[in-house]
Order: structure tokens, then sequence, then C-alpha cells
């Protein structure tokens, strides 16, 4: 069973990584237009970030990928916390059925 | 009032930020409670604020896996998700997803393919449709059945069974989901992820749509344990499409950041909501849910057959998307602070 679970996560991994068409949701795929920002107004961290989107994608899509994640588990930390504040049971349901 | 615009670094637009909060909070009280990403109604909603439609895709999977990722937080405490179920049907969706698509891209080759496609998503829906109210409707028939005969209706008791007829497929490795509570063999939910992976692929779409009923008609989850294991595969399958998104430069972070924060507090709302709501009210929603996209989608398809009809539809289209998408919202919302409100008086009563 062990074995079974490390190929079926090894596939899955390997799948990943391979196929670049997974997921993109109700569209149409990206064209090959290249789009630079306009970094001439801009200041501060709204420049910087421009300017990395503008100097590799590769950074800004890791700074993307990293960002996602972290700011989900903050938000939802913090939602969690105001949730808690009602009163309610929030870690079992009662319901049981279909 | 300029505190209400916020600049977009990337696309170089000012977007009105209040409208991504609350965008946000509706998709994210939808996804939360039916598990699934919802692209299908935040591209009319950004339209509408004036977002660039090149940045619309990726920005939305981007906000979409940081908002899967808390309704899965959530669902994973109420014990919604079954994650050896979700890792299993990961490898049967990126395989089926990548076939469609490959398929999609030959049949374009060929000859031109979009009204095809259009139409087999309007086909799949109103069978998606039928499937569920056809469900409710079966139900509703054997617990009158049962009262009629003087027996105790069964809580537990589903209207479609298919499912126990594919459980009944004893190819090995069989496998025991705990949370979802069966044991079949793992060919069933990657057979099942394959085909709603392929036909995500072809007709373009995220696929949870698709996914949630298959888990429960064909693959015999409960409900609940549906709604957070398809939010499981969403987060894993929207992180890595924003990844694809924004390396080719089409993800605009800061209005997903934004949208996030609205999202953060819906997809709570949403999650906490599937506790006091029985999996069949859940059911009935999405069914809703299904037809008003279905319908959404004829809309779209009503130009290429009436000229001049093209400015209306459009209109027609984002008013029922956005509708439909604050009507669900509110209903979720409403039964959420409803039930909330009793748990509460109930603790008081027997302290």
């Amino acid at each position: 069973m062990y074995k079974l679970w490390t190929k079926l996560t090894g596939v899955a991994a390997a799948a990943l990584m391979v196929i670049p068409d997974v997921v993109l949701a109700a569209g149409e795929k990206a064209s090959l237009l290249v789009i630079v920002a306009d970094t001439r107004k801009l200041t501060g961290w709204q420049a910087w970030f421009a300017n990395l989107y503008n100097e590799s994608h590769l950074y800004f899509t890791i700074v993307t990928v990293v960002a996602i994640p972290i700011i989900g588990v903050i938000l939802g930390f913090l939602a969690d916390l105001v949730m808690s504040r009602i009163g309610i049971d929030l870690k079992s349901r009662e319901l049981s059925e279909h | 009032m300029d505190w209400l615009y916020v600049l977009m670094p990337i696309s170089g637009v000012t977007v009105f930020w209040p409208g991504l909060v609350i965008l946000g909070i509706g998709v994210g009280i939808i996804g939360g409670f039916f598990g699934m990403g919802g692209a299908w109604m935040v591209t009319p909603g950004l339209n509408i604020l004036g977002f660039p439609m090149a940045f619309a895709i990726g920005t939305d999977i981007a906000h979409m896996a940081g908002k899967s990722l808390i309704s899965t937080m959530r669902h994973g405490k109420f014990g919604n998700v079954d994650y050896r179920l979700g890792v299993i049907m990961i490898v049967g969706t990126v395989a089926g997803f990548e076939i469609g698509a490959q398929m999609i891209m030959w049949l374009e080759r060929i000859g031109k393919v979009e009204m095809i496609v259009r139409w087999m998503y309007v086909v799949l829906l109103i069978l998606i449709a039928w499937m569920v109210f056809a469900d409710v409707a079966k139900k509703r028939k054997k617990e009158n059945e049962a009262r009629a005969k003087g027996q105790d209706v069964d809580k537990l008791a589903t209207g479609i069974e298919w499912h126990k007829t594919f459980h009944k497929l004893k190819i090995p490795p069989m496998v025991h989901f705990k949370a979802a509570g069966f044991t079949c063999s793992a060919w069933l939910p990657i057979f099942i992820s394959f085909v709603t992976g392929w036909l995500a692929g072809i007709l373009g779409i995220g696929g949870g749509l698709i996914r949630m009923p298959a888990l429960i008609y064909f693959i015999g989850c409960p409900t609940h344990i549906a709604v957070g294991t398809d939010l499981f595969e969403v987060m894993i399958s929207g992180l890595y499409g924003a990844g694809t998104y924004t390396f080719k430069g089409r993800t605009e972070l800061v209005a997903a950041v934004i949208m996030l924060c609205g999202a953060a507090m819906g997809a709570q709302v949403g999650t906490v909501a599937t506790k006091y709501i029985k999996g069949y009210g859940i059911r009935i929603a999405f069914g809703i849910a299904v037809v008003g996209c279905c319908i959404s989608v004829i809309m779209k398809l009503i130009p290429k057959y009436i000229a001049g009809t093209q400015v209306v539809m459009d209109i027609a289209s984002t008013t029922l998307i956005l509708g439909l998408v604050t009507a669900l919202s509110l209903y979720i919302l409403i039964k959420m602070l409803q039930g909330a409100k009793q748990e509460v008086a109930a603790k008081k009563g027997r302290a």
C-alpha cells in the first residue's frame, strides 16, 4: 500500500511538473503577446514590483506562488479568529447525512 | 474619492478596489459552499470593474488558489476532506485534462470546433442539472413512500445510487477512504477523475463544476466530503495554474491579494454554512447555480445565430451571473447566520 502511494504521488508530482496546460480555468490560452509594465509613474514597492515583473517572469512567478499560500494562510487565520468570536464550534459538524 | 481606486502596477490601470473585495467575498462564499473555483463567475465581474482581460484568468486562478486553501483548511477541520481520495484523483485529472486539451487543439487544426464545444458545455450542464434534480425528486419519493408505510425516514438515504453499482467492481487495489466512508477500487476515482479532467480539458474550464457532482453520484461521496475534497483539488491545481499563468506574465498579484482579502472571509462563511445546511440543501443550490451557468452560456451562443444581439446578450449574461452570485451568496450568508444564532442560543441554554 505504501508503494502504491509512493507511486501515485510520484506520478502526480511528475505530471504537474511536466504538463504545462493543466487547469487553465475557463478560458482561452494566453497569447504570445509580451506585456511590459510601465514603471515611469511608479514609486516604492510598486516600482520594485513592476521592475521585478519586467526583469524576470521567473522571479515574479516564484514571488507569486510563494506569496499566495502565505497570504492565504494569514488571511485564513485572521478570518478564523473573527469567526471564533461568534462563539460557534468550528471543529466539528453534527450533520452527517448525504 | 481617489482612495477608492488602486493602481495595478503591472497592467497600469486603476481599479475600484472595494469592487474586487466584494467580488472576492461573493465567490469566496460560493466556492467554499459548493467546492468549486468559480472562474465562470469571476471573469464577468472583473470585466465590469474594468480589469484588463489579458490578466483576468491568471489573476482569478491566483486568488482561487489562496481562497481554496482557506476553504480546504476550514473543511479539513470539519472532517470534510478525504485527502487520500484527493491525491488519487489528481492523477486522473491531470492525465485527462492534458488529453482533452491536446484533443481540442487537434480538432481546432481540423476545423472550427468552438461552437461544438460550447454546445457540448450546454449539454453537459443540462445533464448535471438533470442529475441533481432527478436525485432530489427520487429522494423525496423514497421519503414519501417510507412515511406512507409508517416507517422511519433514513437520514442517510440518497436518491440516485449509481455509486453502489460502481463499488461492486472489485478490481485491485481496493482502497478504503476513511473520511468519505467507503471502500472501492482505486481505479474508480482514477477513471472518474480522468473523464472529468478530460471534459474540463476539452471545454477549457477548471472542472470543479463537473467534479463535485461526479464525486457524489459516481464515486459515492457524501455531499460535504465531495465539497471539501473538490476544494483540495482546486487548491493544488489552482496553485499550479497560478504559477503557469504568472510565468506567462498574466497575473496581477495586487488584484489577486485584494480579492483574497474578501475571499478569506467569504470562504469562511461558505464553509461554515455547510455545517448548517443539509447535504441535499447544498445539492439543490448547486443545481440552481448550474442552471444559471447554463443559461449564461446559451446567452453567449445566441449572437452567433441572431445578428445584432451581441451587446444585449453580453449585458444580460453578465447581469444573470452577477445576480446569481449575489442571490446565492445572500442565501448562504443568511443560512450561516441563522445556524450560528441557533447554535449560540443552544449553548447558552445548556450553560
